[in-house]
């Protein structure tokens, strides 16, 4: 197979002036992240500062009414809020180690970048962050956040003012500072070496579930459901369980609104093969190739692509990826929150809520394993406005 | 020598650097750009490097970012700049050559873009995302169709790997002349000087220097060696052109 690809997907699709900093990285991913000095550094900041191992949560109220059994992997306990911090203190260290001193990267929801800048805060590191301008509006908490960390924030104004143009920009201001500081690239996707270096950072989340699942239950779960954005929380969950065959892999892409013709972040199911960021992966375009915008009630998922190891896994096979409305999403979170005491972030409500809706999917006494990958505090402005609920309510 | 060599060798042998100048299909608007090319033509062109418009050109800076969106949205594709240059086949005196994204082509064919580009006379195509990696079916597939694909190195780009361009490159190769993204910039950074000369030692194909080029007294400063065969100049002329300024004003300047 060539380098950098998952079957017919992946490849690294850059300006020649990326490939000097892409394969720096990719050295650094093939000789610095297995030895056992980084490992044990890495291992050190995940266990006292981020907060891992994460706890896996089985779901009483919830169980009892689908006929199942529903367990949570709690990422959203996590220091920062969400996954994303697995991804960032590994590159951090990384880049580190290359003897950067400096880290950009892109954000949607914000999340991926308060972990970078918590990261780069922790360890020392100049931190700036580019987000597209709608998702500084709406997610206005996170840049506070990120600021607040130390880091600066850049709004894009290009293009649709979201995820897609951040790492545009983000991509841009590497080519110009690549000798002092690293991209800390935040999801799965992105051209080669980021797809496997991303994962290999968020697999430990998978392995704790599958250690935990065999720990209290003494088996595999027969399922294990992820939302995709980019889809590095998936990944991470998904890859150890690949070679499991007993065990289904579903992922759960964003069908926005769910109006016919709506704009929507399900290019596994409703777009084709094409090239963005760096990566041949399953994109949303038109038929002349450009690419057409994104929507989802999540910010975090509001993206055109999709990481090439999912659209691969698509293509054989070996996980299904399914959609889910805005307003499933919504009442999976409110579910959540009355029936289990947990706020889950809009993306990770996406995943538990096929779970809800579809419990036919899943036999009498299965086990299911739902990523949470986030915490919802940050979507409380987004679904205020969709529950329209008053802004001074009491509730919170 | 293909072609693009060609026109390059010929400007030399002038006792001037061949002249690329760089346009967006479709700008400043439908009408004017048609006329802009012929212009550019008629005053001294020797290759002339086409936009296809993106949604998402990374390496670009806003001007041509900007250039891109606007044609994208007066109805630009790469579809219709097929048919419009299909139409006008041999009508150019200058080589001809297609910049621009990797996803726009593959959408569109590459089989099916390579044999309507060689009806149409096109010579070359540039596309910035299409590292060395990823090029190899792409180059030999264009090469069948005498299509030669345009390398860009730059600044970072070590002998080693333009060693590895080198044995397969045809036309010119473009030498990108800051680590940043396309746009005008007052002053040539001093490290052209040293990738010049390494490009030269790698290629015995002419070398073109783009990217922030606006006035050709910014060749002065580099080193007598690192002197380029050709010059392609992108945002200064997009700027020029949206101003209602007529591109021969701004190509003689050059000649």
């Amino acid at each position: 197979m060539k380098k950098g690809y998952f079957g017919d997907f992946g490849g690294c699709y850059v300006p020649e002036i990326l490939m000097p900093p892409l394969l720096e990285v990719e050295k650094a991913m093939n000789e610095d992240l297995p030895s056992a000095e980084f490992q044990a550094e890495l291992q050190n900041l995940l266990h006292t500062y981020a907060g891992r191992p994460t706890p896996l949560t089985f779901c009483p109220t919830l169980s009892k009414e689908l006929g199942f059994e529903l367990w949570l992997k709690r990422e959203d306990l996590l220091h920062s809020g969400a996954h994303k911090i697995n991804n960032t203190l590994g590159q951090a260290l990384l880049a580190k180690r290359m003897g950067k001193t400096a880290l950009v990267a892109e954000t949607g929801a914000g999340q991926h970048g308060v972990a970078t800048a918590v990261a780069a805060a922790r360890l020392g590191m100049k931190c700036s962050i580019y987000m597209g301008a709608e998702d500084v509006e709406r997610q206005a908490a996170n840049v506070m956040r990120m600021r607040l960390l130390g880091a600066e924030v850049v709004a894009v104004e290009s293009g649709s003012r979201t995820l897609k143009d951040a790492i545009n920009a983000a991509l841009r201001a590497w080519i110009a500072c690549q000798s002092t500081t690293h991209y800390c690239f935040g999801s799965a996707a992105g051209p080669h070496p980021f797809p496997t270096l991303v994962r290999k950072f968020q697999q430990v989340l998978g392995q704790e579930a599958r250690r935990q699942m065999q720990e209290a239950c003494h088996c595999l779960p027969d399922a294990v459901v992820a939302c995709v954005g980019g889809g590095s929380n998936a990944i991470g969950l998904f890859h150890p369980f690949l070679e499991d065959e007993s065990v289904r892999i579903i992922g759960v892409e964003a069908a926005g609104t769910g109006e016919p013709g709506c704009f929507n972040s399900a290019p596994i199911n409703l777009g084709s093969p094409g090239v963005l960021h760096g990566s041949l992966s399953m994109l949303l375009q038109n038929s002349d190739g450009q690419i057409e915008p994104s929507h989802s009630i999540s910010a975090g998922l509001d993206y055109p692509g999709v990481g090439p190891e999912h659209a691969h896994l698509s293509k054989i096979g070996r996980a299904r990826y399914v959609m889910v409305k805005d307003a499933s999403a919504l009442n999976a979170f409110q579910q959540l929150c009355r029936k289990e005491g947990i706020l889950p972030a809009l993306e990770s409500s996406h995943a538990l809520a096929w779970v809800l809706d579809h419990p036919e999917e899943f036999k009498p006494g299965s086990r299911v394993i739902v990523n949470l990958s986030g915490r919802g505090d940050k979507d409380m402005a987004i679904v205020r406005k969709a529950l329209n609920l008053p802004e001074t309510a009491d509730m919170y | 020598m293909h072609i693009l060599e060609q026109k390059i060798r010929d400007a030399n042998k002038k006792g001037r650097p061949a002249l690329i100048p760089f346009v967006t299909a479709g700008f400043p608007n439908a009408d004017d750009f048609w006329p802009a090319i012929k212009d550019l033509d008629d005053n001294g062109a020797d290759i002339i490097e086409i936009g296809v418009p993106f949604s998402d050109p990374v390496a670009d800076g806003p001007v041509v970012e900007e250039a891109s969106r606007r044609a994208l949205s007066d109805g630009m594709t790469l579809k219709k700049l097929m048919a419009d240059l299909r139409e006008r086949g041999g009508f150019f005196k200058a080589g001809l050559v297609l910049m621009g994204y990797y996803n726009p082509f593959l959408q569109y064919g590459l089989e099916k873009f390579a044999a309507d580009a060689q009806a149409a006379n096109i010579s070359g195509v540039i596309i910035p995302d299409l590292p060395y990696e990823e090029s190899g079916e792409v180059r030999a597939l264009f090469r069948k169709h005498g299509l030669a694909l345009i390398v860009l190195v730059g600044l970072n780009t070590s002998a080693e790997r333009m060693a590895l361009y080198a044995s397969d490159a045809e036309g010119y190769v473009y030498v990108i002349s800051s680590m940043g993204t396309t746009g005008v910039r007052e002053h040539i950074a001093p490290e052209v000087d040293e990738t010049m000369i390494r490009a030269r030692k790698s290629f015995s194909l002419p070398l073109a220097l783009g990217f922030g080029l606006k006035d050709p007294a910014q060749l002065d400063a580099l080193h007598k060696d690192a002197r380029p065969d050709a010059v392609v100049f992108g945002s200064a002329l997009l700027q020029h052109l949206d101003a209602g300024l007529p591109a021969a004003d701004f190509i003689r300047h050059w000649v």
